[in-house]
């Protein structure tokens, strides 16, 4: 599935928020959506949602316009993680990704053996069949978001769409996390706010400026540090990680260094 | 309770277990249903009881003893059946407008409907002769104000063209404040006599239902059941958010609309025919879930036959424990209510599950 923003701008209050975005992510490409709060991420990726309708441009999903297909043969294209999920108290984690189903099954039909079986097949690839008859309110908040993944799975469409999926999560469940997504091989256009893990896990990043795009290509030859001072207002360094040898991004204040020992006076843990 | 059983059975009841427990209902609702019309504040031998309703079951209502087929035909079988139907309607319009607005206090009420109804209920008296309120009637007017509150708070409610749903909970307070006010005020300028019909749309009964009363309501209630039960599984979808439900294809603003639509309806009916009734529109939905979880294909037929059960046995409870005076119905839906619910939330709590 080859994901085609072309041009697009959007408007919350009459108020514009992303201005002409142009984007491409091809089949099985991971393309993260990156820049600082407020630059017009999660509002674009609104657009591809469904939730918020562009006022300008197209929104092509292997060149068929999104936004005229009705909202069941959308949901068959494209799979969301949102970032702002109710957890739904007295669902269990089976009935939860079963709601995933929706825009395969017709009015009057009801959950089929093969609706089961998808369901635990999502289930099994985010690791977490083991607590399909759990409530989703007993998991910690990286199971969660794993359930939320596969309720996007059984959707069983070719483009998933994620709008900043390790927030909130330890760094464990977000490398976890990334790392599944990765293996899914669906087309993926996520938002992420670490600069480091869009550069270790995206083949593309688009950088989102005040609803403009400020830069894309490879991750690595976006982000200079030149560049992210520029764009996030903080000094970067770009060296290889000291476990893995890869080009690794590092960040740091561009206030003056503190090169004393840290006071302890700041831990939360004494409050 | 231990954990294996909790990760082996998330609900108290589910699969199977959930059509015995329709069945259960069912047959409970039927025997409250003949229980209520076998009892009232005078005692009648059981014989005469279901000889005048096997009379007019079988089309010979004419020849049973008029003083007998007053009493049982007259009143104890159709305000045994209101008192179903309104529990039924006030449950399934529970769950619709909890599904709406996703605040766990929302009840029928939500909406200002409730107080819109008695408003428009005491305009009548006051209003006295003119045309508008002899066209109406008690109960049409109680209608009529209670949807009109519904769609105040719909379109005040909007905001570029999407419901918000802290917005309709909190504009449908207000709303239903400013009824309250304007009830009150009436009321001040009604005579004590006018003032006594009254009292029953601020307290909800049961009392006084006539076969009339029962077709509207059991004809809506069946539309909206069905076509709740058809958006099941959209229902669910929209339990996890607006955006989410949206990205699984549910097309939420329509959604949305009708289920404002089937639980102003619903709430308005049952109101303009019983008036308030409290806690069961807010807690019967409420129960349920603990007991079968939140799928509405389960939850809504589930919470539709426990809340006529339970409103049956409510009326029942209010008519014999101080014969023969009755009791007004809302001490009993509250005062067993209550307890109930409040040992289904501590079980729960206390249920092997663990909140992070």
């Amino acid at each position: 599935m080859r994901l085609d923003l072309a041009g697009v701008s959007a408007h919350i209050d009459a108020r514009p928020i992303v201005n002409d975005v142009t984007l491409t992510a091809g089949p099985g490409e991971f393309v993260a959506l990156v820049g600082p709060n407020g630059s017009g991420k999660s509002t674009l990726l609104r657009t591809v949602y469904r939730s918020l309708r562009p006022s300008g441009g197209v929104v092509r999903l292997d060149g068929q316009d999104l936004w005229r297909m009705g909202p069941r043969q959308a949901a068959r294209h494209r799979a969301v993680l949102p970032q702002h999920n109710q957890v739904a108290d007295q669902l269990s984690v089976a009935e939860v990704v079963a709601t995933g189903r929706h825009s395969h099954k017709r009015l009057l039909d009801r959950d089929s053996a093969a609706d089961r079986a998808v369901v635990v097949t999502a289930l099994e690839r985010v690791g977490m069949e083991w607590a399909a008859d759990r409530l989703l309110t007993t998991l910690s908040g990286g199971e969660r978001q794993r359930v939320l993944l596969a309720r996007a799975l059984a959707q069983q469409a070719p483009l998933l769409v994620l709008d900043e999926p390790t927030n909130h999560l330890d760094v464990g469940s977000q490398l976890l996390l990334l790392d599944l997504i990765r293996s899914l091989g669906l087309t993926l256009l996520a938002a992420l706010h670490d600069l480091d893990q869009a550069a270790a896990y995206a083949d593309q990043v688009v950088v989102l400026r005040e609803g403009h795009v400020a830069g894309h290509g490879p991750p690595l030859e976006v982000l200079t540090p030149a560049f992210i001072e520029d764009v996030f207002g903080v000094r970067a360094h770009v060296g290889p990680h000291p476990l893995t040898g890869r080009p690794h991004i590092a960040v740091a204040s561009r206030a003056p260094a503190r090169t004393s020992q840290p006071q302890p006076t700041h831990c939360t843990e004494h409050l | 309770m231990s954990d294996t059983l909790t990760s082996r059975r998330p609900h108290l009841v589910s699969g199977p277990a959930t059509g015995l427990l329709l069945a259960a209902l069912a047959a409970g609702l039927v025997a409250a249903l003949v229980v209520g019309i076998s009892i009232g504040s005078v005692n009648l031998p059981l014989g005469q009881v279901w000889g005048v309703v096997w009379a007019h079951l079988s089309g010979r209502g004419a020849q049973a003893d008029p003083l007998l087929s007053q009493v049982v035909w007259e009143i104890r079988a159709p305000r045994a059946l209101l008192a179903a139907l309104a529990g039924a309607g006030l449950s399934v319009a529970g769950v619709a407008l909890q599904s709406l607005v996703r605040n766990p206090l929302a009840d029928p009420y939500v909406l200002g409907v409730s107080s819109a109804a008695s408003l428009g209920a005491v305009l009548v008296p006051a209003l006295g002769s003119t045309a508008l309120a002899g066209a109406l009637g008690v109960t049409g007017a109680a209608f009529a104000a209670a949807m009109l509150s519904a769609l105040l708070v719909y379109v005040l409610a909007q905001r570029a063209g999407r419901l918000l749903d802290s917005w309709l909970v909190l504009t449908g307070v207000a709303v239903g404040y400013l009824c309250t006010a304007a009830t009150t005020f009436v009321q001040l300028q009604l005579n004590p006599t006018e003032l006594q019909g009254m009292m029953f749309w601020l307290m909800g009964s049961v009392a006084g239902a006539s076969w009339t009363d029962l077709t509207v309501p059991a004809l809506l209630i069946a539309g909206c059941l069905l076509w709740l039960l058809l958006q099941g599984r959209a229902l669910n979808a929209l339990l996890a958010g607006e955006e989410a439900a949206v990205a699984i294809g549910v097309p939420v603003a329509t959604l949305r609309i009708g289920l404002l639509v089937a639980g102003s309806l619903l709430t308005a009916t049952v109101v303009s025919v019983v008036g308030g009734i409290g806690f069961i529109g807010l807690m019967i939905p409420h129960a349920i879930r603990f007991v079968v979880g939140a799928d509405h294909r389960r939850l809504l037929p589930v919470s539709l036959l426990t809340g006529a059960l339970f409103l049956v046995l409510v009326d029942l409870a209010a008519r014999i424990a101080d014969r023969p005076n009755e009791l007004p119905v809302g001490i009993f839906t509250t005062g067993l209510g209550v307890p109930f619910f409040l040992w289904l939330l501590r079980r729960r709590s206390t249920g092997g599950t663990h909140a992070t």
